[in-house]
């Protein structure tokens, strides 16, 4: 695979200027993830009414992949219900660990198959499931999540 | 040297010949992604020469049986091949006595034991060990543990910007109380080659042993624990080209022998019954249970193949290697050289713009390059220069100028692709 197959615009553009960066004033859960094998490490800022997600940001230092993946995200999951954003938050992890063909099944994650590639690269899939694990956390209020234990 | 000389291919005289080194080398035949393999990971594992792997076919074709054990003829070949390794080992750091030569299954293990053998049985509340900034975490865990159990206090001796101790601030450490020095003898992070001749002398005057993690350092530097007189020196065989699961751990006799095994078991006692076992002599005290035998063996014949080459012609090879990819990458627009010491072995920790290492890491692969990209296991050192992480190039005697080269070109491309 040509690294440009990997590091397509869509996600060196995100790494560069990523969406909902920064901090939300109204959040109220918040949950913090951390891959220590590379040092990723970012803090998911969510501002959640009943089931909806109303607002959502995140901050911190990481890979383009993470990055990106991160910016998708609260991109794709604002404004959606915690069951809704469980169910991207398993396809998300299904497609990057190569059990979910986007091209062949169905699925909900629209633009994040832009990240599909990274179930090639064993060693890369954790970056782009830390945001998505971190997610999770938050809605269960947890306060810090590590894709150690994960997969 | 001019580069124009390295890269004619011409060997200087009395320089290596790495050409005739890599055909020594099956793998470094082989291609990554359809590109040739430049192996730039060295600092976490060297490969293995052909005369190493088959010592390995030839030990478990012919000569394989349990060793200190059999009357019958293979068990007696094992031993004799296992304990001719101790031997080579013992002559390879330049060691007095086989009995100092502990087979361990590598640094982290022979710290362990260091850490149990003597830590826990001589350290009490109060006491101190100094490490420095600058450890890997083989070389900060274990002694933390000790910390923990036996409420002794850690003390770090600082570095400065360049990656060098500070060796006003390391005497200022001794006290009553320091009971353990455990330096690195090379940084696996920055490339650092400490002044562990002066660092030896100073614990010395305050009458404290003194422990070298020489993973990085045994590979690429000859070294004799005799004339550096220190206490423990430990390396593993897997960076020294050698297989894993196996490493040396050298201690003084008179200290290994007032120490307490490490784990109990066979091959480490003379006499058991169910009131009391009677402790084997050293260095068996400290190896029970069947040993990795045919990676023992291999050890020997890999200190055999990097003895045969010179450790002294390696380190030449490999200082032209860095100087000619610290001269190349300087050029680079936005790459920050991690570890400046005057003294480096052939280790280049760099950060790029603000491109993730892992980002680096992958887009080299894919030119065949292997680095390694993260904390290195050194985060305290990681947290010293600000960064999170860095990519790290690592030169062994097989590497080529062309393959520094490749290295540049695929900084390029890793900057094309973030443009």
């Amino acid at each position: 695979m040509d690294p440009r197959e990997l590091y397509q615009e869509m996600i060196l553009e995100h790494n560069k200027k990523p969406r909902n960066f920064g901090v939300i004033a109204q959040a109220n859960r918040h949950a913090e993830g951390h891959n220590p094998v590379c040092g990723d490490h970012i803090t998911l800022h969510l501002h959640l009414e009943g089931e909806q997600i109303q607002g959502i940001s995140f901050e911190g230092h990481s890979c383009a992949i993470c990055k990106a993946s991160a910016s998708m995200m609260t991109g794709q999951v604002k404004g959606k219900t915690v069951a809704e954003a469980e169910t991207l938050i398993q396809e998300f992890r299904d497609m990057v660990t190569g059990k979910l063909d986007t091209k062949t099944q169905p699925h909900h994650l629209g633009r994040l198959t832009v990240l599909a590639g990274v179930s090639e690269l064993p060693s890369r899939v954790k970056c782009a499931v830390l945001p998505w694990h971190t997610l999770h956390s938050a809605f269960a209020a947890q306060e810090t999540a590590s894709t150690e234990k994960e997969f | 040297m001019s580069n124009a000389l390295h890269k004619s291919g011409k060997t200087l005289p009395g320089g290596l010949d790495v050409d005739r080194v890599r055909a020594d080398f099956p793998i470094l035949q082989r291609s990554i992604h359809g590109k040739p393999l430049v192996y730039l990971d060295n600092a976490a594992s060297s490969q293995m020469p052909q005369p190493v792997i088959d010592r390995l076919v030839h030990y478990q074709t012919h000569e394989h049986a349990n060793v200190h054990r059999g009357v019958h003829t293979l068990s007696q070949l094992a031993t004799t091949e296992y304990e001719n390794a101790r031997h080579k080992a013992m002559n390879f750091l330049g060691a007095a006595d086989a009995r100092e030569i502990i087979f361990v299954r590598g640094t982290t293990e022979g710290i362990n034991l260091v850490m149990h053998g003597y830590g826990r049985a001589f350290l009490k509340e109060g006491d101190e060990i100094i490490l420095s900034a600058m450890e890997h975490h083989a070389n900060i865990v274990p002694w933390q543990m000790l910390r923990d159990e036996k409420k002794i206090a850690l003390r770090i001796i600082p570095m400065d910007d360049t990656g060098e101790l500070l060796l006003d601030e390391y005497e200022k450490l001794f006290n009553a109380r320091t009971k353990l020095v455990a330096i690195t003898h090379v940084s696996n992070a920055l490339g650092t080659i400490n002044p562990v001749r002066e660092m030896i002398a100073t614990a010395r005057q305050h009458g404290v042993p003194i422990l070298l993690d020489g993973a990085q350092a045994a590979p690429h530097i000859p070294v004799n624990v005799q004339e550096l007189d220190c206490d423990f020196y430990v390396f593993s065989g897997h960076k020294l080209c050698g297989p894993t699961g196996v490493g040396i751990l050298y201690g003084k006799a008179a200290l290994l022998e007032k120490m307490q095994p490490y784990q109990g078991g066979g091959d480490m006692i003379l006499n058991v019954t169910f009131e009391r076992t009677t402790y084997n002599e050293i260095p068996y005290k400290f190896e029970a249970g069947t040993p990795s035998i045919a990676a023992g063996i291999g050890l020997g014949s890999a200190i055999d193949y990097i003895t045969g080459i010179g450790l002294e012609r390696i380190a030449a090879h490999e200082h032209a290697l860095l100087s000619y990819a610290t001269d190349a990458v300087r050029d680079i627009k936005g790459l920050r050289i991690i570890g400046t010491a005057r003294h480096k072995a052939a280790v280049l920790s760099f950060t790029l713009d603000d491109i993730h290492p892992h980002d680096i890491g992958t887009i080299l692969d894919h030119q065949g390059i292997a680095v390694r990209a993260g904390h290195h296991c050194a985060q305290p050192v990681m947290q010293r220069f600000g960064v999170a992480a860095t990519a790290r190039a690592s030169f062994a005697f097989y590497n080529t100028f062309e393959e520094v080269d490749a290295l540049v070109e695929g900084i390029h491309t890793v900057q094309k692709v973030f443009a």
